[in-house]
């Protein structure tokens, strides 16, 4: 925090504390990831010949689906992290509350993450009935 | 301690009192769909996923919920919402490019946005449904 500009006097004094144009700049990029991934999915979705079992296992056991489908995991729960966190950073005032926020919130994001890439990678190395 | 800086400070002026404008509905829109699809639309990917890579029952179990009515609902609505969240997200990466802030374009950007969310996922449903 500076003392010279008005500007420099109040940056790092907003609810997020700081780290801002890091969390802005994340927050676009995992946007980009999301836009991509997601209308992979969606036209995967579209062009898939029926949701059986058989057929969709087929489809995501495939390299460049179970790829992509591992990025959108990644960038969608980044995405919903940063997103949630600002909203945490706007509606929970309470400084304890909102250090348990983001807490809970980190452990939540990395835990869905983690399952979901987990089963993805499960189908894509064919260990399924 | 951070709450004894802060208690006394003067508080910007809020919903209230503003004159509404569609600027302020997509911009509720944007947190409203962004943060419903963190929790449900996240929340059916992973069941998707884990129901996959968890064998035909459980992935039986997860077909059977997503085709009840409520499944439908939920589908239907995450998918509104990521349309929805797309189309003022694009919008969003105009105006952090410094573009769209005189007053009609705002407001017309404003108005269609929401309107295209409604389109995208029509057009995605009857897609999906005529295939």
């Amino acid at each position: 925090m500076g003392n010279g500009t008005s500007i420099g006097r109040v940056r790092g004094l907003g609810s997020a504390k700081g780290g801002v144009v890091h969390h802005w700049l994340l927050q676009r990029f995992t946007a980009i990831g999301n836009l991509l991934t997601v209308l992979f999915l969606l036209v995967s979705l579209v062009l898939l010949p029926d949701y059986s079992y058989v057929t969709v296992v087929e489809w995501i056991s495939r390299p460049v689906p179970a790829t992509i489908m591992a990025l959108l995991v990644v960038t969608t729960f980044w995405h919903a992290r940063l997103g949630l966190q600002v909203l945490v950073e706007d509606y929970v005032h309470e400084h304890a509350n909102k250090f348990a926020c983001i807490a809970a919130l980190n452990l939540a994001a990395f835990a869905g993450a983690a399952f979901g890439v987990f089963s993805i990678v499960r189908l894509a190395l064919g260990a399924h009935a | 301690m951070a709450n004894a800086g802060t208690k006394n400070r003067p508080l910007s002026p809020h919903l209230q009192i503003w004159k509404w404008g569609p600027h302020m509905f997509v911009s509720i829109l944007h947190r409203v769909t962004g943060d419903g699809m963190a929790f449900a639309g996240l929340g059916v990917l992973l069941w998707w996923l884990g129901a996959l890579a968890g064998g035909p029952a459980s992935y039986a179990t997860f077909q059977w919920a997503m085709t009840t009515p409520i499944g439908y609902i939920v589908l239907v609505g995450i998918s509104w919402a990521f349309f929805s969240h797309m189309s003022s997200g694009l919008r969003h990466f105009v105006m952090d490019a410094g573009a769209g802030y005189e007053l009609n374009t705002n407001k017309t950007w404003s108005i269609v946005c929401p309107i295209l969310g409604v389109v995208l996922t029509a057009a995605f449903w009857a897609l999906l449904l005529l295939r």
